[in-house]
């Protein structure tokens, strides 16, 4: 199991490719459509026979590269990194505390602020637990509606990703088109729930609002012109000598390591584990979309970087058929005992009143019970795990944070390679603090 | 470009069973359990106390000193091969009697289960707080035993480096997530900052660390002294 692996690169010009379109890549590698060959990093042993004093260095937590407070003290030997020291909390709110003092409905607004690039898709996945601890069925447009969302959010987080990863490593145009594109996905949220980043989009038994008019042909819109900004991108990137450079051979993870490190999403698909939550625990009705789980070979930063641009294309086909699916109907559900009855009936109507009332003053309860409902966040499997005493307020409120996982990875990926691939490595975890901290 | 290594399909050990569905209609409590319940007892008979289906997802309450030997046996036997480790987390109930429940959320890929093991910690006074780890079995559980041990106190047994990992190291108002924890803290807003401001950064930084670089040695004396005693806060 070697991590050296060769990548054809093109020879950068800036003009036209074969098919005729402008290929944006001005970078020159060797003459002659060259192929690079990237030796793999020292060996430790080697490194060591330098017997050279070693080093502390200390990187954040306040630090452009890091993605947020986290920080990193690296033992280095020369550039060498002989061991890495994560140390996570600065970010840490007592989410889950503050959860135990919450109605359920009222939990789902601290679900924004917790992975906060996904912030629409963790409405839906704790929606989906509560659901599942009050046992109670969501309507058919509701379902689809919320794949609608989960995939938008999937393509806001994987555009931030690349985009930061970009800067990263030193490439700063694929991040200006990147955002171009999720500032789009933000207004078509903003006509639909008025909020950009801090949805709350749902409740439990539905959605806080159904989607406005003419919104749908807005999206169409979206996923007509979409690819194409994937296309430059990829047409930028994938063949770059140095993004190929910099990204091919790093942080190498087998697959057996991958799985035993409990990392998920792209960083384990990267790895070559095909485990995708919505095609092996399916929920929302997944299992009736076509789409491709995308996998790596190699297991480094660059397979995770090409298993992230592959997502982004599934998620625009699952989004046109969500699209194209869309039903007519409710919105919520009809359980009363859940879901607020209409104004009109809770004035009109007794047993309406009842319920309303109820709801309003105590809060909806869930039977004795516990559930964890985990579903496919862009950084990985996001579980949320409930359980309830009876009572209008969940006794435990966990959050299974995919980053947190991925970034316990952090020391035995980049042990023995050099302190600018750190960077490069920290990166394509695609680490949200807020979510590790939570 | 050569591949390094072939792709893990989830579902390889059982490809006869029926393609993975959206659950519906999910009864509280009962419904066909995980195979592995019925498995687990024969295998340890004692050591399984009781198996609950709730919400369709199978529960198993395990006996503590156990509890290490039936997660490896999932871990390694080739009719079970759990082989990912989704979560650990602890459950404390707002009733004072009811047992703290210790939770591991595990995943077979191959065979495409889930599974909840348990281990309840009765608060009779004479249950310690502590667990077996189950580190040397899924290297994920590091943190996730880390942080486990941080909000709720619980040890794990035979974890390398049984650290807090998102409360700093020198933390000791207790274990934010149990029950008798104030939600604000023990401390009022005014008494957190001074205890903020006044607190030593240097003390921040770990023995493990300083001693790693050799680093140790360029210290201030009276910061060598205050570390090499054992004292870490510097307040």
């Amino acid at each position: 199991m070697s991590a050296k692996r060769t990548v054809d690169v093109a020879i950068g010009t800036s003009g036209l490719d074969e098919q005729g379109r402008p290929r944006r890549a001005p970078l020159t590698v060797n003459e002659g459509g060259a192929v690079t060959t990237l030796e793999p990093p020292p060996a430790l042993e080697d490194a060591l026979e330098l017997e050279g004093e070693h080093m502390l260095i200390n990187i954040g937590p306040q630090h452009p590269a890091t993605h947020g407070v986290l920080r990193l003290v690296l033992e280095l030997d020369g550039e060498t990194v002989v061991r890495c020291i994560p140390h996570i909390g600065y970010l840490h709110c007592g989410f889950e505390k503050i959860g135990e003092y919450r109605q359920y409905n009222q939990v789902i607004p601290w679900t924004d602020r917790e992975d906060y690039l996904n912030s629409i898709g963790n409405n839906v996945a704790f929606a989906l637990g509560a659901e599942r601890l009050f046992g109670i069925e969501i309507t058919p447009r509701c379902t689809v509606l919320r794949v609608i969302a989960m995939e938008l959010s999937r393509i806001i987080s994987h555009l931030v990703w690349l985009g930061t990863t970009c800067i990263d490593i030193g490439a700063f145009t694929p991040f200006l088109w990147a955002f171009e594109q999720r500032e789009r996905v933000y207004e078509l949220l903003e006509r639909w729930v008025g909020a950009r980043l801090t949805t709350s989009a749902t409740r439990v038994g539905g959605m806080a609002a159904d989607i406005p008019a003419g919104w749908m042909d807005q999206l169409q819109h979206f996923i007509k012109t979409f690819p194409k900004t994937v296309d430059e991108i990829d047409r930028v990137l994938t063949t770059n000598g140095i993004w190929v450079g910099r990204t091919v051979g790093l942080g190498v993870m087998s697959p057996d390591e991958a799985v035993n490190y409990g990392l998920s999403g792209p960083m384990l698909r990267a790895s070559g584990v095909a485990f995708d939550v919505r095609r092996d625990f399916p929920y929302l009705d997944y299992e009736t979309y076509d789409f491709e789980v995308p996998v790596g070979t190699h297991g480094d930063v660059y397979d995770r970087y090409l298993v992230r641009m592959e997502e982004l294309r599934q998620s625009t086909r699952i989004l046109a058929q969500a699209a194209a699916r869309l039903p007519e109907g409710p919105v919520d559900s009809d359980d009363h005992r859940v879901v607020l009855p209409p104004k009109s009936k809770a004035m009109s109507d007794m047993e309406s009143m009842i319920h309303h009332f109820k709801q309003v003053m105590e809060g909806p309860r869930p039977p004795l019970g516990e559930s964890y409902v985990a579903v496919e966040s862009p950084k990985g499997e996001k579980g949320y795990y409930m359980v309830s005493d009876g009572t209008a307020k969940p006794v435990r409120w966990r959050i299974r944070p995919p980053s947190f996982l991925n970034l316990s990875a952090i020391g035995k990926m980049v042990e023995g390679h050099m302190l600018s691939d750190v960077i490069a490595i920290n990166a394509s975890i695609d680490i949200v603090m807020g979510e590790i901290d939570r | 470009m050569s591949a390094s290594w072939s792709v893990v399909l989830p579902g390889s050990a059982a490809p006869d069973a029926p393609a993975p569905a959206t659950p519906k209609q999910v009864p509280n409590r009962g419904g066909p359990a995980n195979p592995s319940a019925d498995a687990l007892r024969a295998r340890f008979q004692g050591g399984v106390a009781r198996v609950e289906v709730i919400w369709g997802e199978t529960t198993v309450y395990v006996d503590r000193t156990r509890l290490f030997d039936i997660v490896q046996w999932l871990h390694d036997d080739p009719s079970q091969r759990y082989d990912y480790l989704s979560d650990v987390t602890a459950v404390e109930y707002r009733d004072p009697e009811q047992p703290i429940e210790v939770v591991w959320h595990l995943r077979s890929l191959p065979y495409r289960r889930f599974l909840r093991v348990k281990v309840e910690l009765p608060r009779d006074g004479k249950t310690p707080l502590e667990v077996p780890s189950v580190w040397s079995v899924y290297k994920g559980a590091d943190w996730l035993e880390r942080e486990c041990y941080d909000m709720f106190g619980i040890r794990f047994v035979g974890h390398p480096d049984l650290r807090r990992i998102l409360m700093w190291e020198q933390y000791h108002e207790g274990f934010p997530l149990r029950k008798d924890f104030p939600l604000r803290g023990r401390f009022s807003r005014a008494e957190q900052l001074q205890q903020a401001l006044a607190a030593n950064p240097e003390a921040r930084y770990s023995m493990e660390e300083l001693t790693v670089a050799q680093a140790f040695e360029d210290l201030p004396e009276a910061m060598r002294a205050r570390l090499k005693s054992g004292e870490r806060t510097g307040e």
